[in-house]
């Protein structure tokens, strides 16, 4: 792609940051009665061509928030893709190959702009990057389970990243703030999904409630990690960048809290795992996560279809 | 995706046609749906999924049927709810109007004086 085709797209920072509205000549969608068009919102490559130009860089602090937000979107997509073939019904799997591809999308765009720090892109982070260099925290690679513990897992991450990608929508960083305005209505629909199949678990069957509660018991443990602040979250809260965690919780809490006594369930009542994600310390599981993400990558660098 | 003339006739490709459901295992039922693209344009039939209750097929319809940008509007109508020609009696119904030209317009001649007909 040569820069010249793609110079409609992105005239400095201005037009990035608008998302649907404004670039114009591509893909506004009434060039034609019947042409679909992609739309024209923010992509991992424009981040890229921005990056390759000189005209975005991040700062060490903010590429490294960017990774562990990056981080945990890939892991989480990557968890999810396993159910391509595998759901309950061939419309549940489509939404969740859907939700997964919506959250690979946003790994991308993190881990692009991150990696413009280093010199790396977003292949180098996913694909070359050992476990203790993870930034996810453990919640993602909790294994899929049933579909009730996927369930309860979307249900968890996706308030979470809603109401953090809400508030990243208004960083100083004027990239970060592009990613999570675009990611942010894609998550809000995640957060729909999530709580429509957690109201019709916990009231379809005897099976159904017990499973979903399992769901929860299995993945509650893994809630506060996502609302840890350390000095990095403190030094990007004081810069305007971005939020601390800890700041999140108080509408996290409000509104799974209304959803689970909508479901007639109650916050599972179970002691917190010690985290250590954001630090590269993990569980047992995402080594066997980045074997099968990273396998075909390191066996073949370089390779493309 | 099934035709449009009958909705009910039959379930998806592939998966047999006659189902005795067990009580634990009721099937998710059938809806049909219609997109709307952009500009004024109206709802058009897209196809048909399955789901087990209204809101749950709004939103496969979502997943399955906007990916690529192509609506603004989603209808679901449960499949049982629409009634349907009988594809078998196409003739009956719909060859009677053939070969009826005075039923057009364009059958008759203006007659002298007339303006702007």
């Amino acid at each position: 792609m040569t820069d010249k085709a793609t110079d409609f797209a992105i005239e400095g920072h201005g037009d990035i940051s608008v998302g649907v509205s404004g670039a114009g000549a591509s893909g506004d969608g009434s060039a034609s009665a019947t042409r679909i068009t992609p739309g024209n919102a923010l992509r991992p490559e424009d981040i890229a061509l921005e990056i390759r130009r000189g005209q975005v860089k991040p700062s060490d602090d903010v590429a490294e928030f960017a990774l562990r937000i990056g981080d945990d979107a890939l892991i989480l997509a990557q968890r999810l893709g396993h159910w391509i073939s595998r759901a309950p019904e061939l419309e549940e799997d489509v939404a969740l190959g859907n939700i997964a591809l919506d959250q690979l999308g946003h790994a991308r765009s993190f881990l692009t702009y991150a990696g413009a720090a280093w010199g790396k892109s977003e292949d180098d982070l996913a694909y070359f990057r050992s476990e203790p260099e993870f930034r996810s925290a453990h919640l993602v690679e909790q294994p899929n389970g049933d579909f009730a513990v996927t369930i309860a897992r979307q249900f968890v991450v996706s308030y979470y990243q809603y109401e953090l990608y809400r508030r990243l929508t208004e960083s100083t960083d004027a990239t970060l703030a592009a990613i999570s305005a675009k990611a942010v209505k894609e998550v809000d629909y995640h957060r729909d999904h999530s709580a429509q199949w957690v109201l019709r678990l916990a009231g379809g069957t005897e099976e159904s409630r017990a499973r979903m509660i399992q769901g929860f018991q299995l993945i509650w443990p893994y809630v506060d990690e996502l609302f840890e602040d350390d000095e990095l979250t403190t030094r990007l809260a004081e810069s305007g960048a971005a939020v601390e965690p800890s700041s999140l919780r108080g509408d996290f809490d409000r509104l799974t809290g209304e959803v689970l006594a909508e479901a007639g369930l109650d916050i599972p009542k179970v002691p917190q795992a010690l985290g250590g994600g954001r630090r590269g310390k993990h569980s047992e599981f995402l080594g066997y996560v980045l074997a099968e993400m990273q396998v075909l990558a390191r066996e073949h660098p370089g390779a493309s279809w | 995706m099934i035709p449009n003339d009958s909705p009910t006739s039959q379930a998806r490709p592939g998966t047999p046609v006659v189902v005795a459901p067990t009580p634990e295992e009721t099937p998710w039922s059938l809806w049909e749906v219609f997109v709307r693209s952009s500009r004024g344009l109206s709802h058009v039939h897209a196809g048909s999924l399955h789901a087990p209750d209204a809101a749950m097929a709004l939103r496969n319809a979502r997943d399955l049927y906007t990916r690529r940008n192509e609506g603004v509007s989603i209808w679901v109508v449960p499949a049982e709810a629409i009634s349907s020609s009988d594809p078998d009696s196409k003739g009956s119904f719909f060859e009677s109007p053939q070969g009826k030209d005075y039923r057009h317009a364009t059958y008759y001649t203006k007659s002298e004086g007339v303006k702007h007909l």
